[in-house]
């Protein structure tokens, strides 16, 4: 028997997405990403001079990504500041980024990606992702595309696209897999893949597979949500 | 500079050695250093093993304590993972608050326990929704030659299957003195380890020496287990690095890790009690 949503959806259908530019005007860049209750925000600061001098790197500007959960985005309230999660996924977000961006062209700068969770019902690493990788554009900072990011799951033996937090939760049969992953647009590189879960190797390459076509309709909301901003 | 950082040189030479399918020890690619295992480190640990894979050398201990269950799981034990990149390992290992993979290493071998299930968690419980046993496991690497999570997951492994839970007083308290024969409830049938790729130019190797680690530019980690005997089955995953990995490296991956554990658990098979 197939996985029943509980929410009703299809299994390669996610939650409604909205992406918003320019919503921060402090920042260089800035972007909000939505996967149906998660809400992500992302505000990129730079390149701007690194200190201390000694971090600096004459080559390139380097990319500092800071990811939290907000303390009231969860049930239970989150103490504010970094825990050992926050710390490993802003490191990973960092890794899943950089890879699209080239920074050679600013030595001696760093620019600053904050991206932090207003609401959460799961999948929040690769809504901040999505959100970050708008703010960086809006910033203008060369691209050699958009990052673009889902987390695919497996409930018991189903794959889904977009999990929430009622199927992570899921327990039955061969139980709940949450596996996030980061793509540049249009091209086959992958720069975030996390798993938590039970998944057989062979399955791997198809929720790869499930992953590249719902990160070609988040490539489009995207782009759609820079043009509306810089047609303003 | 360290002098322990690898020179722009040596990663030149290593991509064309990585290309031809050569490494300065004369491995294969997919080929994982022999290893030896010490069992009982500390005896007044729970359980505890030390790893000797090449020049590396990871010591885990297991140590158990009674505390209270978490909100959302009151009928099960808990499990912790925590350990340090210790300055003695490495001259490249400084004291003060963990960097980055000193919070990564033990939040790694902790996913590769709790999401194979290795652990029967229910078996932990002593009062539902009062009191459950702990399960902390500890890494310290003691020299650090490369490939230090492969190499914790499988001392982390055989210092579990080792364990022994403490005895309880008459008042409740742990009496850690007087050892317990009672094992620590494992799942039958089920033994992760992890496997570490590492990427450098459009060649995939694992277990590497610290030299070739520093000259990786991508890396992914795989913690993977026999699930109930039945099949291969994948339990979690961490891609680190720049570098991105395309979908021919990733199936690779796939058609690799199978036959790299079933190695690993044959050599393994030996150490375990």
């Amino acid at each position: 028997m197939t996985f029943k949503r509980p929410d009703g959806r299809k299994l390669d259908e996610m939650r409604p997405i909205t992406a918003k530019v320019g919503i921060i005007p402090n920042a260089d860049g800035s972007a909000m990403f939505t996967f149906g209750k998660t809400v992500a925000i992302a505000a990129v600061y730079g390149p701007r001079l690194l200190h201390p001098q000694h971090m600096q790197n004459p080559q390139r500007a380097i990319l500092r990504v800071n990811y939290d959960l907000l303390s009231f985005s969860v049930s239970e309230r989150k103490k504010p500041g970094p825990s050992r999660r926050s710390q490993e996924i802003s490191k990973v977000t960092e890794w899943s980024l950089s890879p699209a961006l080239d920074l050679k062209e600013f030595p001696n700068t760093v620019v600053d990606v904050q991206i932090y969770i207003l609401q959460a019902d799961a999948s929040t690493r690769v809504a901040g992702i999505n959100a970050a990788s708008m703010a960086l554009a809006h910033a203008g900072l060369p691209m050699k595309n958009l990052v673009c990011a889902v987390a695919i799951g497996k409930m018991d033996k189903d794959l889904v696209v977009d999990v929430d937090k009622d199927e992570e939760d899921f327990e039955d049969g061969e139980g709940a897999t949450d596996f996030p992953i980061a793509k540049i647009a249009g091209s086959d590189k992958y720069t975030l893949l996390q798993l938590d879960g039970k998944i057989q190797p062979n399955i791997v390459p198809k929720a790869l597979k499930l992953a590249d076509e719902a990160c070609e309709t988040i490539y489009e909301i995207q782009k759609k949500a820079l043009k509306e901003a810089t047609e303003l | 500079m360290s002098a322990m950082d690898t020179s722009s040189l040596t990663q030149e030479m290593l991509v064309k050695m990585f290309a031809a399918g050569k490494r300065f020890d004369g491995r294969k690619l997919m080929e994982q250093r022999d290893f030896t295992i010490e069992h009982n480190v500390s005896n007044k640990a729970e359980g505890s093993a030390r790893i000797r894979i090449g020049k590396t050398d990871v010591v885990v201990g297991v140590k158990m304590e009674v505390g209270e269950p978490y909100p959302d799981s009151l009928d099960k034990g808990n499990i912790m993972v925590s350990g340090d990149l210790l300055p003695m390992a490495s001259p490249r290992f400084e004291s003060g608050p963990p960097k980055f993979n000193a919070i990564e290493l033990p939040r790694l071998i902790d996913r590769m326990v709790r999401e194979s299930h290795m652990i029967d968690l229910k078996k932990l419980v002593i009062k539902e929704g009062e009191k459950v046993w702990t399960v902390i496991i500890d890494v310290y690497p003691i020299n650090d030659d490369g490939a230090l999570i492969d190499a914790a997951s499988i001392a982390t492994i055989v210092a579990l299957h080792g364990a022994h839970m403490p005895n309880l007083d008459e008042n409740g308290r742990v009496s850690y003195e007087s050892k317990g024969t009672k094992k620590l409830p494992l799942t039958d049938g089920i033994l992760p380890l992890t496997f570490t790729f590492f990427k450098l130019g459009d060649t995939l190797l694992i277990d590497p020496t610290r030299e070739e680690e520093e000259a990786c530019e991508g890396k992914i980690m795989w913690g993977i287990s026999n699930y109930k005997n039945k099949e291969h089955m994948i339990h979690s995953c961490q891609k680190g690095l720049e570098v991105p990995l395309n979908r021919e490296d990733i199936e690779q991956m796939m058609s690799h890790l199978p036959k790299l554990y079933d190695d690993t658990l044959k050599k393994l098979q030996k150490f375990l009690k």
